[in-house]
């Protein structure tokens, strides 16, 4: 299943003319070239919120003097202001500070997850977009099989083998993942095995491994990061349910679906701690989508 | 058209015999004792002899394989030693809050998502950047937050409705919203472009032609092109509600399959849990065939082939 596009963020950019020399001393600044390639706004701003999330998870402590961790209980429940951006929760920890150090588990765990996912999924998908029916009929059962079981259930039987915890549940939601990547994978290396220049390679008399490993594997891993930035967006979405249910990392850490869980017992007097974590997750979510869905309509048919 | 609805049957088939399959080996592919994997979080004497007994570990690899397949077919999910109850009860006793919660926020994300895409589909640039912004927000809305966040307003600020429980529809309303607004996104971006392109299409011109209303023409004609590539996806809604449920009923402290579930992950329950995704992995599978069947007997086009 391809994900849908949205449509408001329909951004067919125009191959770029050769530089006119003149112009490129006025049009080298980040603003100008998106004012000039006609980026849509919207992609604009989740390129920068997605520097903000990298930035804030290789360096948080840039953005926030407050220790995520410690607080201070006598500034418990202190609505949000100019000391505390976000407010403070219970126990007097800077809910902005816990928000920004949560970034890296969020991003760390959802990356992790599509590597084991895409990690299995590209080796499965290039077996099956195979010439060979026997092998495209089990690997495509196989992913059949994988996607009955609802990823959030499946994920959960893997946290009970495994345990809980970062590592166990970026693996449990790969595994949920493969048959996704994998029909993903799948679809590409059929298209580029029936593409007109690698049956030119065959005529030419390259060996199929040959044609293989220099057409067609090179042609399918390129799609590979575009595949990766549609789809980080939904496995952060099931990571943050999973610790939120409390099976990945524990508290204190300042993770941000963790973080909404522990604000349900203060809902009824604070509003703060239960709206930023999550306001965080969905603006995540989102520029990755919208980045996700540009590089894909970008590169549409240009692979093959 | 029957040979096309056998093969759907014997192919639904061979997926769940492979779920059943696939969850035996991992058991067996697990490190450590198959003893001490099913007892979960509780030590009693003389419990790993009884799971031996009751899995017949003692026997040979495909004589217990087989075993485990007809328990299955026998409807017996074994044990669970934590509870210290038979798994199916378990199961049985919570389910029907979990359904009543899946079915009423699938039915809710149906009726939105068609709603929607009714009125805005091909309709002007601005109405339809709008709504699929609206999608793009849901679609990425976790679903636990979307909890939080209601019932911050309607049951702590409004006091409309409980904060927790099962009792009554009025506990019923905030869960089922919850659940069914981030599939009614997704729903809606699909149903909607799939709308689109029939809107594109000749025979629409033709209709439209005659003097038929815009709405007639959506509701009576575009719309049934539109639910092919909708329908697809009923699979894929019946296991991310199924899913979704559980971390619903957590956020609103529901008694259900979540909870249940939920627990049993955390006692290292292994039997209720192997038994919930083996059930839901069913479910999944027969609704999704159902679909499938229901619609080469509808669509004519894929009756003829």
């Amino acid at each position: 299943m391809t994900a849908p596009s949205h449509r408001s963020f329909d951004t067919a950019v125009p191959l770029e003319a050769p530089q006119d020399l003149v112009g490129f001393e006025a049009s080298h600044s980040l603003a100008a070239i998106a004012v000039r390639r006609r980026l849509p706004f919207g992609l604009v701003l989740s390129f920068v919120f997605v520097a903000f999330l990298i930035a804030a998870s290789i360096a948080p402590s840039l953005f926030t003097h407050f220790d995520p961790l410690v607080g201070d209980f006598s500034e418990g429940l202190k609505p949000p202001g100019w000391a505390h951006l976000f407010g403070t929760d219970r126990l007097g920890r800077d809910v902005f500070a816990r928000t920004v150090f949560g970034t890296r588990y969020s991003l760390l765990i959802g990356f992790g997850g599509v590597a084991v996912g895409l990690g299995a999924g590209i080796v499965l998908g290039i077996i099956a977009g195979q010439r060979n029916r026997i092998l495209d009929e089990a690997v495509s059962r196989l992913f059949d099989m994988l996607s009955s079981f609802p990823g959030v259930l499946l994920a959960m039987l893997i946290v009970t083998f495994l345990g809980q915890g970062m590592l166990n549940i970026a693996i449990a939601v790969g595994i949920a993942g493969i048959p996704k990547f994998g029909r993903v994978v799948r679809a590409q290396t059929q298209l580029i095995r029936d593409a007109d220049y690698v049956t030119q390679a065959a005529i030419y008399g390259l060996s199929r491994w040959q044609v293989f490993i220099r057409h067609v594997l090179p042609n399918v891993l390129v799609a590979i990061p575009i595949i990766a930035t549609v789809y980080i967006g939904s496995t952060i979405l099931i990571v943050s349910g999973l610790s939120f249910l409390g099976l990945g990392p524990q508290p204190p850490t300042p993770e941000w679906g963790v973080m909404l869980a522990e604000s349900r017992d203060v809902l009824r007097v604070a509003w703060w701690p239960g709206v930023f974590p999550g306001l965080a997750i969905t603006a995540t979510v989102i520029a990755f989508s919208v980045i996700g869905n540009h590089l894909q309509q970008r590169f549409e048919g240009r692979l093959a | 058209m029957w040979s096309r609805i056998v093969s759907r049957l014997f192919t639904s088939l061979v997926v769940a015999w492979a779920s059943v399959t696939a969850t035996f080996l991992a058991l067996h592919a697990l490190p450590g004792r198959i003893q001490d994997i099913l007892a979960g979080d509780v030590e009693y004497p003389g419990l790993r002899e009884a799971i031996a007994a009751e899995w017949g570990l003692d026997r040979s690899l495909p004589e217990q394989y087989v075993e485990f397949l007809s328990r299955i077919l026998r409807g017996d999910f074994g044990t669970s030693y934590v509870l210290r109850q038979p798994v199916i009860e378990v199961v049985g006793s919570q389910l029907l809050p979990t359904v009543e919660l899946a079915l009423t926020a699938g039915v809710l994300a149906i009726v939105i998502a068609g709603f929607i895409a009714l009125l805005t589909a091909g309709r002007g640039r601005f109405s339809r950047e709008l709504t699929s912004f609206v999608e793009l927000v849901f679609a990425s809305t976790p679903v636990f937050w979307l909890g939080i966040l209601l019932l911050m307003a309607f049951s702590f600020n409004l006091r409309w409705f409980p904060v927790s429980g099962a009792e009554g529809w009025n506990s019923l309303v905030l869960p089922a919203i919850t659940l069914a607004l981030p599939t009614a996104g997704l729903l809606t971006q699909v149903l909607r472009e799939a709308m689109e392109k029939t809107l594109d299409q000749p025979f629409v011109t033709t209709v439209r032609s005659r003097g038929v209303g815009e709405l007639v023409i959506r509701w009576r004609h575009v719309l049934r092109h539109a639910l092919l590539p909708a329908v697809t996806l009923g699979g894929w809604l019946i296991g991310g509600l199924l899913g979704g449920a559980v971390i619903t009923e957590k956020v609103f402290g529901r008694p259900g399959l979540g909870t249940v579930t939920l627990g049993a992950v955390l006692t290292h329950d292994v039997p209720v849990v192997l038994t919930v995704v083996l059930l839901a992995a069913f479910i999944h599978v027969a609704a999704s065939t159902l679909l499938d069947i229901l619609y080469v007997l509808i669509d004519p086009r894929l009756r003829a082939q």
